[in-house]
């Protein structure tokens, strides 16, 4: 499942991810990560058995964090199918199938919403 | 020599034993047979694209009011069509925006909204004449109501089109969608194989009066597109048909994140195939057509070309700009534009489309000139001030509000130990500084995202940024990253004032 880690000013400069994955052996595989001084945001995919023990960690030490389980949908009236949205996906949601048509692989979504400022069409939404 | 003619083709038709296979099947079939036993065996080849167009408009007649009006402006669903013509006649043109729903909703978005049989609100307003003597006009229509619905299309079905990347350092909002930084993607338009223009690339049966497919039913190439360009491979068309019979299936609106709004629409051009050259030219595949990928990153009519690709190498997935791979997305939609190939493929087959001989050759030679400009094109070095004062990252916030006070400059380029910009302060970084009372660098302090200019780049290009960044300077550099000048809002707000 993916997750979404908050961290907040005032802990941004601590290693506490570090230290959560050193104190649970959870394995936290990152798929984006953004810093700057006033926040740092992770997003991350972890197995669900795993998921309990690492946000209790994580949450101990004063981030947020949160299930990332709406991702992307695709309105197929409104699709095209153009492909517009393939490259711009930074974990590969999109794709064409044999047949040139959009495939939609919505379980690697990171919820980054690039995507849905892509499709000349509207016809992608996050949160449905 | 295979020799047909347009008739027994015609009658091939009429009597069901005509062959028709899609620009895709004919590359197979010219590769097994060549193109001589390609042309006796094939005797249609359908093409078919459905892309933005950008330049598509409807030419539209609403009869007379009672009192009459002869409209001079007028709103469609707030939109502005043209009605400087006639009466009762207006063109709306596919990237109008909403007066009230901006960029969210354009011309494209009413012709999609008749073609579904949606009502619209129109607004019209006129001075008044003995005449006509009504002043404003206000009622709801659907496309049923109208006289003529006719789409014109005045440049359409481009013959190729360069793909876009982008070079700089933030995302670009374009009408070839959204360009990532650093070259992160790379986006291109135009169906490769079934591209209807290069399946006939000297023009030998698309010409003024070739019926076509469009938006789901049959139009015709009125001639010459504007921007026509052949000798450059950028041939284009102007397209004629009845949006009345049009399907939303294949006129669909579209809008571009901080572009604008455009229309997708479906054409497909039968190519008949009445001796082996154009056989021959019918079995062109992606990797015989050869495009530019643009750096969309610099803003001047002459971008940059990073390399040549094929649509091959585009449709593959991704191409290698520098080194590095870098993922495609097309624009248009092959999976649609197979469907009006076959679609149209159908339509012969059952005897419900003639092909057609062109009345006029399109022009062989045009080409696309640059505007003319008269006007001087200032740039910024000729406006930019040179008396820059520059502080270094390392210095405390009260010497950069010691140089903004004896200086009265409000914007403070930072610099690092070799003189490159890395940032700028402000006064008002500085009195936020002041307020929070927590720093005393100046690299604690400045932004460092900063947006500059170059010496040599046009004005206007400044004006966008400045506006579009919501910043009020510009420090201008050099190719080093020194600063050479600065030039603020009040420097080409007073110029612009001259130029109106
Ligand atoms: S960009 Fe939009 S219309 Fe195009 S394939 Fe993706 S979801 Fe469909
Ligand atoms: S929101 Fe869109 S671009 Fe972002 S990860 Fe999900 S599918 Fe990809």
């Amino acid at each position: 499942m993916m997750i979404k880690i908050n961290i907040a000013a005032n802990i941004v400069t601590k290693p506490i991810l570090a230290e959560s994955i050193l104190e649970t052996g959870a394995l936290l595989n990152i798929s984006q990560a953004h810093f700057d001084p006033t926040r740092g945001e992770v997003v991350a995919e972890i197995t669900s058995d795993q998921f309990r023990k690492i946000k209790d960690s994580l949450v101990s030490k004063g981030a947020e964090v949160l299930v990332l389980d709406t991702p992307i949908s695709r309105d197929e009236e409104e699709c095209v199918e153009c492909g517009a949205c393939i490259s711009v996906c930074p974990v590969k949601v999109f794709s064409f199938a044999d047949d040139w048509g959009l495939e939609v692989d919505s379980d690697k979504c990171i919820q980054c919403g690039t995507c849905i400022k892509m499709c000349p069409h509207n016809a992608l939404t996050l949160g449905h | 020599m295979v020799k047909k003619t347009i008739h027994e083709i015609n009658g091939k038709i009429r009597d069901g034993s005509v062959n028709v296979v899609t620009a895709e099947e004919m590359v197979d079939i010219v590769g097994e047979l060549g193109a001589e036993g390609a042309a006796k065996e094939v005797d249609v080849v359908t093409t078919g694209t459905f892309g933005a167009m950008c330049s598509s408009g409807v030419w539209l007649n609403f009869g007379h009011s009672e009192p009459p009006i002869r409209i001079s402006k007028m709103w469609l669903n707030d939109v502005e069509a043209y009605s400087g013509v006639a009466a009762v006649d207006a063109y709306i043109g596919a990237t109008q925006q909403s007066q009230s729903k901006g960029m969210d909703y354009g011309g494209a978005h009413v012709i999609e909204d008749l073609v579904r049989g949606n009502s619209i609100d129109i607004h019209g307003i006129s001075p008044g004449t003995d005449c006509y003597p009504r002043k404003v006009i206000d009622t709801t229509i659907n496309i049923y109501d109208l006289n003529q619905a006719i789409m014109l299309n005045p440049r359409n079905s481009y013959q190729k089109y360069n793909a876009a990347t982008n070079s700089t350092n933030h995302t670009l909002h374009t009408y070839m969608g959204a360009l990532l930084p650093h070259n992160g993607n790379v986006t291109y338009s135009g169906a490769g194989v079934l591209s209807p223009m290069h399946n006939d690339p000297n023009y030998e049966t698309i010409g003024t009066g070739t019926r076509i497919f469009l938006g789901g039913t049959q139009g015709y190439v009125v001639g010459e597109g504007t921007q026509h360009s052949p000798a450059a491979g950028f041939g284009t068309l102007m397209l004629k048909g009845d949006l009345k019979e049009m399907s939303p299936e294949y006129i669909r609106a579209a809008t571009f994140k901080g572009y604008g709004s455009s229309l997708y629409v479906g054409m497909g051009i039968p190519i008949p195939v009445l001796n082996e050259d154009i056989a021959k030219a019918t079995a062109v595949t992606d990797d015989d057509i050869v495009t530019n990928v643009l750096d969309y990153g610099i803003p001047s009519r002459d971008r940059p070309v990073l390399r040549t690709v094929t649509y091959g190498e585009l449709r593959s997935g991704s191409i290698d700009i520098n080194g590095k791979e870098v993922p495609t997305s097309p624009m248009s939609s092959f999976k649609k534009s197979r469907e009006i190939a076959n679609e149209l493929k159908q339509w012969i087959r059952n005897g419900e489309f003639f092909v057609s001989m062109p009345v006029e050759r399109l022009p062989r030679d045009t080409a696309c000139n640059a505007m003319k400009q008269t006007n001087a094109n200032p740039h910024v070095m000729d406006i930019m001030s040179s008396d820059v004062t520059t502080i270094r990252e390392d210095a405390g916030f009260h010497d950069a509000a010691k140089v903004i006070m004896e200086k009265q400059f409000n914007h403070l380029p930072v610099v690092d130990s070799g003189n490159h910009l890395v940032g700028i302060v402000t006064a008002w970084d500085i009195s936020k500084a002041v307020a929070k009372d927590e720093h005393n660098l100046v690299k604690d302090i400045m932004t460092r995202k900063v947006v500059t200019a170059n010496p040599d780049e046009a004005v206007d290009v400044s004006a966008f940024k400045l506006d579009s960044n919501n910043v009020s300077a510009l420090p201008v550099i050099d190719s080093n990253r020194h600063v050479v000048g600065i030039v603020t809002s009040d420097d080409i707000s007073k110029l612009l004032a001259r130029r109106h």
